[in-house]
């Protein structure tokens, strides 16, 4: 028995939480490490990138070289319903869902923690690449990861001050490359992993929109493609398989390269554009979650992330309700997406975010 | 509470190798480490151990020294008798029919099941009632001219149902048909003297009677031919060539030996332990049964499934409090499937995916049970109230 506090680490057996895992070791933690065995396609079971039997064993390996013990959990159902199912259904209505966040509000920072407290841990760390730190009055605050390449506060702006107090991040203050060189260093056999990659439960290709075809055939639903002037321009093969801000793959024949600038559920149309006509100077976000548990002021400027690779742009945030707020640019800004979020950070720090929902206003 | 000491209630999993069974196998490493196969002295004085260890297991079992086959463990054995059995009954006989429980160990059972997907056979399923037990009565109803092998296991690895393995017996005997028993989880505590179990064939594995892994056994009753699934030098009496393990074929005799002498003396240690487990359990918490027949069952062995409970993270959370268990059957992926055992007790999902095996060993001290049962009922409770409810 021991006094010091117990972590239960995440691990994928990828270079990241191998190396935060052995972190937590070094700082004296009482360290165990869990995996979630998430759904993947039927037939390609062994294909979730998260938790192939290859991972699996790798960070077997790992928590064997840190001496830790290893456990893995089953989210299958789990995963399906919170993650995979408002997937499907958000791409049949006209959105672009990204799972990571309803996988790491629900699944990572909702079951697998709350398993990992019954368990008699204290905290729950993942590999993430972001800081937390406490405020002056003992809130909790979460900011981007110094290795701004990598910064994963996005995903992580759906934490609530209740999960942070339980949440350690040990990469947040490392760059990519000190990770890969410490986990050289730990003697862990990762170094050269790849990282994981989003959409983990569509197999190996990542193509969704294979997936949509197969568990959504209502999504191959063909269209007309039209102008701003409403010429129609070509045919689209169902509103899913388009994103805002897509160029590729419209089979267009047109002087100049055209955009996708718009996508109408009601007419089925999908409107483009050449670039300067695309953007939007404002959007609306629902379903929002502040990390200090409530907004810093009605209105406020901030930077704000619209897509997890996006640079951040200033804007003006208003408070709508409880669950919504409004955004404001000065400029037009290409590519807002509903289904996505909007993550808005003072500096470095995340505030918080919402989900897109409508950016024709 | 995360506990440093570890305490190990998985015995039906393996056992540790007693002290007196390494000092027996110690020699033959590397000082008698001859060839039995050998010509010379070193080979002699191998020969000479492998067919005393033959000795001791025939003692044991009440069976002739070449009617006892060295494999490399229980499930090889299995697979030896049924593959074996099945094959040389077709050819002699055109036997084409093979009759298993649906409680079998995975040995005999995918065994079974490839016999009949990729070779042919009929493969037929006993019935077994609640608590996973077969009757001759039902071995009667079932059996035919043409069943080339009848398999029932002796003692079951989830649940610790005992099987009337001596009636099946004498039944098939009757009918002039080849009868197997898997009786590795049973050798530790139970005969396997083979008269009385009218056996034609049965199965034992060193490691679950505090013997090495990697090692094992079947009796084969003489007379009766089977096809070697490992052909070569013609060791085994040509049953299966290799090589003999001479140090862990030691060690099996002596653990065999050790666990048939003292078995009155460990069932009188353990059993009181095991029975005041499972009456605490049935009492303390909720929505739980036992799995398994209450009286005809291993004397170590407890079993259970609480209603909605992920066994694997009862596993995991027992395990992170300091106690080994299992969930019956080996699954470290996660990827927890209502066991063929356990559906085949007529058990709906919700009570099977939450399963827990607890098997106590000769070191298993009071103090344990005590610790194990004050911390069962809170785990569980943890269990039930994190699960993922479906929506």
């Amino acid at each position: 028995m021991s006094d010091k506090p117990v972590v239960a680490i995440a691990m994928s057996g990828g270079v990241d939480s191998s190396v935060a895992a052995a972190l937590l070791v070094e700082q004296g933690y009482k360290v165990i490490g869990v995996m979630l065995n998430l759904w993947s396609e039927p037939g390609s079971e062994n294909l979730n990138r998260c938790c192939t039997p290859d991972s699996q064993a790798m960070a077997r390996q790992v928590a064997s070289i840190l001496s830790i013990p290893f456990y893995v959990l089953d989210a299958r159902q789990l995963f399906y319903d919170a993650v995979v199912k408002p997937f499907i259904h958000d791409y049949t209505h006209n959105r672009t869902p990204n799972p990571c966040l309803s996988c790491n509000r629900q699944v990572r920072w909702g079951f697998l923690l709350n398993y990992a407290l019954a368990a008699g841990a204290d905290f729950l760390a993942t590999g993430h690449y972001a800081r937390l730190s406490q405020n002056t009055d003992s809130t909790y605050r979460l900011s981007r990861g110094v290795d701004a390449t990598k910064d994963q506060s996005y995903v992580l702006h759906v934490l609530t001050q209740e999960k942070l107090a339980h949440a350690l991040f040990p990469l947040g203050e490392h760059t990519k490359q000190e990770v890969r060189q410490m986990a050289s260093k730990y003697g862990l056999p990762v170094a050269n992993r790849p990282d994981s990659q989003d959409l983990c439960f569509i197999g190996a290709s990542g193509d969704y929109a294979g997936f949509l075809t197969k568990y959504a055939p209502q999504a191959r639903n063909p269209g007309p493609i039209l102008d701003r002037q409403g010429n129609i321009l070509g045919q689209h093969q169902g509103l899913a398989f388009y994103t805002i801000g897509q160029r590729k793959g419209l089979r267009l024949a047109y002087p100049a390269p055209l955009y996708v600038l718009e996508k109408d559920l009601l007419s089925n149309t999908i409107v483009v554009g050449p670039r300067a006509q695309s953007g939007s100077k404002q959007f609306m976000a629902e379903n929002v979650n502040w990390i200090e548990g409530q907004p810093p002021e009605p209105a406020f400027p901030a930077s704000i992330k619209i897509r997890y690779t996006a640079h951040d742009i200033n804007g003006t945030v208003n408070l709508l309700d409880g669950d919504r707020f409004r955004v404001e640019f000065e400029n037009l800004v290409p590519d807002i997406t509903p289904g996505q979020a909007a993550v808005l950070y003072n500096g470095d720090v995340c505030l918080g975010g919402g989900i897109i929902s409508d950016q024709s206003m | 509470m995360i506990q440093e000491n570890q305490v190990y209630l998985d015995y039906a999993a393996t056992t540790p190798v007693d002290p007196r069974v390494m000092q027996a196998m110690s020699a033959y490493f590397s000082q008698d480490f001859g060839n039995p196969s050998s010509y010379h002295k070193y080979g002699q004085r191998a020969e000479a151990a492998l067919e005393d260890a033959r000795r001791v297991i025939a003692q044991c079992m009440g069976c002739l020294s070449g009617e006892v086959i060295f494999t490399s463990c229980g499930t090889e054995s299995d697979n030896l008798a049924m593959r074996g059995a099945a094959m040389l009954a077709r050819q002699q006989r055109g036997a084409n029919h093979i009759l298993i429980t649906p409680v079998e160990h995975h040995a005999v059972l995918h065994t079974a099941q490839q016999l009949s997907s990729v070779y042919g056979f009929e493969l037929e399923y006993l019935t077994v009632d609640q608590y996973g037990q077969t009757t001759a009565k039902d071995v009667a109803a079932y059996i035919r001219p043409d069943t080339a092998i009848v398999s029932v296991i002796y003692a079951n690895n989830e649940i610790g149902t005992i099987n009337p393995v001596s009636e099946i017996g004498a039944l098939c005997q009757s009918k002039g048909i080849l009868f197997h028993t898997d009786a590795v989880q049973a050798a530790g505590y139970l005969p396997v003297d083979i008269n009385s179990l009218h056996t034609d064939m049965l199965s034992i594995g060193a490691h679950k009677f505090y013997g090495p892994k990697g090692i094992g056994a079947l009796y084969i009753r003489r007379g009766i031919a089977i096809l070697p699934a490992q052909t070569g030098g013609g060791q085994e009496f040509g049953f299966r060539a290799g090589t003999q393990n001479v140090p862990y074929i030691v060690g099996m005799a002596e653990a065999l030996r050790l666990a048939q002498t003292e078995r009155d003396q460990r069932i009188s240690a353990i059993k009181p332990l095991r029975d005041h487990l499972i009456g605490t359990v049935l009492e303390l918490i909720p929505d739980v049964q036992l799995t398994g027949h209450p009286e005809s069952r291993l004397p170590n062995h407890a079993s259970f499934v609480f209603k909605g409970v992920d066994g694997n993270a009862l596993l995991m959370m027992l395990d992170v409090e300091g106690f080994a268990c299992s969930s019956g059957s080996a699954c470290k992926t996660g990827n927890p499937e209502p066991s063929d055992v356990l559906t085949s007790l007529g058990l709906s999902a919700d009570w099977a995916l939450g399963s827990l095996r607890v098997t106590l060993g000769i070191n298993t001290t009071p103090a344990e049970i005590d610790a194990f049962l004050a911390t069962l009922p809170k785990v569980v409770d943890k269990v039930r109230k994190i699960r993922y409810i479906l929506p």
